[in-house]
């Protein structure tokens, strides 16, 4: 018997299934997790990236010179409905200038500079006073306009999604608290110590959506922040969210991976978890949403774990958006002798960095420098064996060994029949290669090739498309211009036959009126 | 103050595994049925072992060079020694220097070098080399040892070396002297001339389910094998695909009519069934990469292998069987590609 999709996903949760491949890393999180987050003090200057959500770089809103208060907005775009960014502290705009932006790419990007004032004074806040009766598009609404990004790494405007998944409609709001990647620890400490306004951030997000519950999804190595979730539901008197704590194998806390554990049904190629009938937000996002939501105050921080055997005191840091990442690990006790890495994310998925005057971006879940030991020095890369160890540990059920051949020869009808845009760059086919080929390097090379043919693509029909109405124009022009001709001949012609006509009658009249012989 | 970095992609871990590594534990898990068989065949394997790893690294460095490829990477991945001690395991131990010449030539020039090197034959290079002495020379390859100990002479390290080199047996024996038909001959000459297997099974170089001697070195082969499992370096499914095809249709044959096919575990005892399931059918180059593909391959060597050893030419079928599915794994690969995440 075939169980409805829709019911077995309204039941997520109740029973754990297991998706194919990830891999079992160690931890490493305990290092950072030793003392509780502090506050950054405020910096000398602070570079805000007008690029740190997924979409088009912002436009600033603000000019050189300018005095800006803490939260006022900076900047603005337009894509994937409207998002702002926001100042992080109260000063004087000095420059919106080039900087390095924390990029994967590891570009320069426009960045509003901020001098502070050391006043550090918010800007007139709006909150809503009682949010339990507020409509959910008021909710919506705040959202949107707090610049709110997905804060597990995805940076996807969340204003964006919640008002999509309320149009799809939603049943479950899924919270992501299964940090996967080894190290990073700064979801775990905001459970540990803030659950209450992760359980509000839920109940805002549960009504802004229409959504009947809430899971809030955490791994099972999470020690003591199942009781203080637990708690913090049970003070709330929320009847409708439940905590599921799963195993901890990377890449659990994928998206797609996630909903397959609760669920045990796949997100369908191509789709999204709404098609489900789920949304799924990190916890610090819900964090983020009740911060907005009851203080009106926008994201201008976030919780960043700086961590690695290249620093001296890990820990977690509370920590303003546009702080330069060298300020945080003056805070940890400065780099250890042997640091050699510098990583924005963690070991599996994270980027290096290549100077640390790059700045916190709303991105930004954890800082990790690394010593010698802890990175791969430069491996030569040799042929691929085939030994099919990608394939077995790739959470997307994908085979790389095959994507890899057929990217590097062009093939590119093959690279799409083989998935590659199913691929979610989790890394583990690249962890176990024993060749050591940078395999996704070469995926993501192969989605921008693939993005670049499809844009020609749109171009060709377009330019085929011009081309053949610039055909249809010309033969309609000819045939007017012969049926103008045509039209012509006939009027002449019907003019000349008139003109018979009247010398005809003329000739007829002339003919009576002459005397009869 | 900032400070600057060297970059470099992720993951950002220490490497997992090299291919040198991979090939390496491969070796290793040979090693006890090499140790069985120098107890039950004398010392003849090692040398033979030592020169086609001589002669399969010279003609490595010899077409790495000609092919411009970096000498120290490739000599060090320790591909052509395995390849080598592959081969040198299938061949009789007192076979004559330059057997394991033409084999490491067509193994690692032809086989390997002309196809694009490692990670691109088609074909299993050991077995190329063995299949193509075994059709040359087939003299040379029937001189099977039997087991110590019902030879007529005990073997000494000395005798192994002078016969090999020489290509005269020792002490002015005969060749017929001192070389038995192995189990598998005895079994396909037992049924052309009309008798019964249970006949044939009298014969001294039968042991209690395969050849004397043989059984036991299958049985380290699967323990090595077993090993590799473990390690994860080999996966079960060509072993588990093709041991039970083997005893499945084995079982079936002799259940059908035990007079003239031997039983299953006959079969599986017997030959290079076992060290083909774990170390030769699983090469991952020259075989299926998905995990059904390899099913698939796994019963496919076990089927061809049966059906050599009933109706083909030769006594024993692995390595013909390996070659041409080898030759098949490409289009096995593409009709077993997995269903894809949320399609």
């Amino acid at each position: 018997m075939k169980i409805d999709p829709l019911s077995q996903a309204r039941s997520a949760g109740q029973q754990l299934h297991h998706f194919h491949g990830g891999l079992r890393l160690r931890h490493n999180k305990k290092i950072s997790c030793q003392t509780p987050i502090e506050k950054t003090p405020l910096a000398t200057r602070y570079y805000v990236p007008l690029l740190q959500h997924s979409g088009r770089e912002a436009d600033a809103t603000v000019s050189q010179g300018q005095k800006v208060l803490k939260g006022e907005q900076i900047g603005c775009f337009e894509h994937l409905g409207r998002g702002c960014i926001h100042a992080p502290t109260s000063g004087t705009v000095t420059a919106i200038a080039r900087h390095p932006i924390s990029h994967p790419s590891g570009a320069d990007g426009r960045c509003v500079v901020i001098k502070p004032d050391g006043l550090d004074q918010w800007k007139e806040l709006e909150p809503i006073d009682d949010w339990e009766q507020a409509s959910p598009a008021e909710l919506r609404q705040v959202i949107g306009s707090a610049g709110i990004v997905g804060l597990g790494g995805a940076v996807f405007p969340t204003g964006f999604k919640v008002n999509q998944a309320s149009e799809r409609g939603i049943h479950t709001l899924v919270l992501n608290g299964s940090e996967c990647e080894p190290y990073i620890s700064c979801d775990e400490m905001l459970m540990r110590e803030q659950p209450g306004s992760i359980v509000l951030g839920a109940r805002i997000l549960q009504k802004a959506v229409g959504a009947s519950r809430t899971i809030i999804a955490i791994e099972d190595q999470m020690g003591v922040v199942n009781a203080a979730l637990f708690r913090a539901v049970e003070k709330s008197g929320a009847e409708t969210i439940d905590i599921v704590k799963v195993t901890t194998i990377y890449p659990e806390g994928g998206e797609k991976q996630l909903i397959k554990v609760l669920t045990g049904l796949e997100v369908p190629s191509g789709g999204r978890p709404t098609d489900l009938g789920l949304l799924c937000q990190n916890v610090a996002t819900a964090t983020a949403v009740a911060r907005a939501v009851t203080e009106g105050k926008p994201l201008i921080e976030r919780i960043v774990t700086v961590t690695g055997n290249g620093v001296r005191k890990p820990r977690n840091l509370l920590a303003q958006i546009g702080t330069p990442i060298s300020n945080l690990v003056d805070q940890c006790g400065g780099y250890a002798s042997d640091a050699a890495r510098l990583v924005l994310g963690g070991p599996m998925m994270g980027y290096a960095l290549s100077t640390d005057s790059n700045p916190v971006i709303k991105a930004a879940n954890c800082i990790l420098v690394l010593s010698e030991d802890d990175i791969r020095p430069p491996q030569p890369e040799m042929p691929c064996i085939r030994c099919g160890e990608c394939a077995r540990v790739c959470p997307s059920i994908l085979l790389p060994q095959e994507l890899n051949r057929a990217i590097r020869n062009g093939l590119w009808d093959d690279v799409m029949e083989l998935g590659l845009a199913d691929c979610i760059e989790c890394g583990c086919c690249d962890f176990v290669c024993p060749s050591h080929i940078p395999l996704v390097d070469w995926f993501r090379f192969g989605k921008s090739e693939l993005h670049l043919l499809d844009q020609e693509r749109v171009r060709a029909e377009a330019a085929r498309q011009r081309f053949e109405a610039r055909e249809a124009r010309l033969e309609r022009l000819k045939r007017e211009r012969k049926k103008r001709i045509e039209d012509k001949k006939l009027a002449l012609q019907e003019n000349s036959s008139k003109q018979q006509k009247i010398a005809a009658a003329i000739e007829r009249v002339r003919s009576r009126k002459s005397p009869k012989p | 103050m900032s400070r600057s970095f060297d970059t470099g992609g992720a993951p950002h871990f220490p490497p997992h595994s090299t291919v040198s590594r991979v090939m390496l534990q491969v070796i290793y898990a040979l090693v006890p049925a090499i140790a069985a068989h120098v107890w039950f065949f004398g010392p003849g394997i090692l040398v033979q072992i030592v020169l086609a790893c001589f002669f399969a690294l010279g003609f490595e460095a010899l077409m790495l060079i000609l092919r411009k490829q970096p000498l120290r990477l490739f000599l060090g991945d320790f591909s052509a020694v395995l390849t080598a001690i592959l081969f040198a395991l299938c061949i009789p131990p007192l076979a004559p220097w330059w057997i394991a010449l033409t084999g490491m030539l067509f193994a690692i020039v032809v086989a390997k070098h002309l196809y694009g090197g490692l990670g691109h034959n088609t074909f299993n290079p050991a077995m190329v080399g063995y299949v193509v002495v075994l059709i040359s020379f087939p003299q040379a390859m029937t001189a099977w040892l039997p087991p110590s100990s019902i030879a007529p002479a005990a073997l000494s390290w000395s005798d192994a070396l002078v016969t090999i080199f020489s290509g005269q047996p020792p002490g002015g024996l005969a060749w017929d002297a001192i070389t038995e038909a192995t189990p598998l001959d005895s079994i396909r000459t037992s049924i052309a001339t009309g008798k019964m297997i249970s006949e044939a099974r009298q014969l001294p170089v039968f042991g209690d389910f395969g050849g004397l001697g043989w059984e036991w070195i299958a049985n380290w082969y699967a323990l090595g094998g077993l090993w590799l499992l473990w390690r994860r370096v080999i996966s079960w499914h060509v072993p588990l695909a093709m041991l039970g095809t083997v005893i499945a249709l084995g079982g079936l044959t002799y259940l059908i009519d035990p007079g003239s096919n031997p039983a299953p575990l006959q079969h599986l005892f017997s030959g290079a069934v076992v060290v083909g399931a774990f170390f030769i059918a699983t090469d991952p180059v020259s075989g299926c990469t998905s995990t059904r593909g390899r099913l698939v391959f796994g019963a496919g060597v076990g089927l061809i292998t049966l059906v050599i050893r009933r109706w083909g030419g030769y006594p024993d079928g692995v390595a013909f069987a390996v070659l041409l599915m080898n030759m098949a794994a490409p289009l096995i690969d593409h009709y077993t590609r997995p269903r894809i995440f949320g399609k």
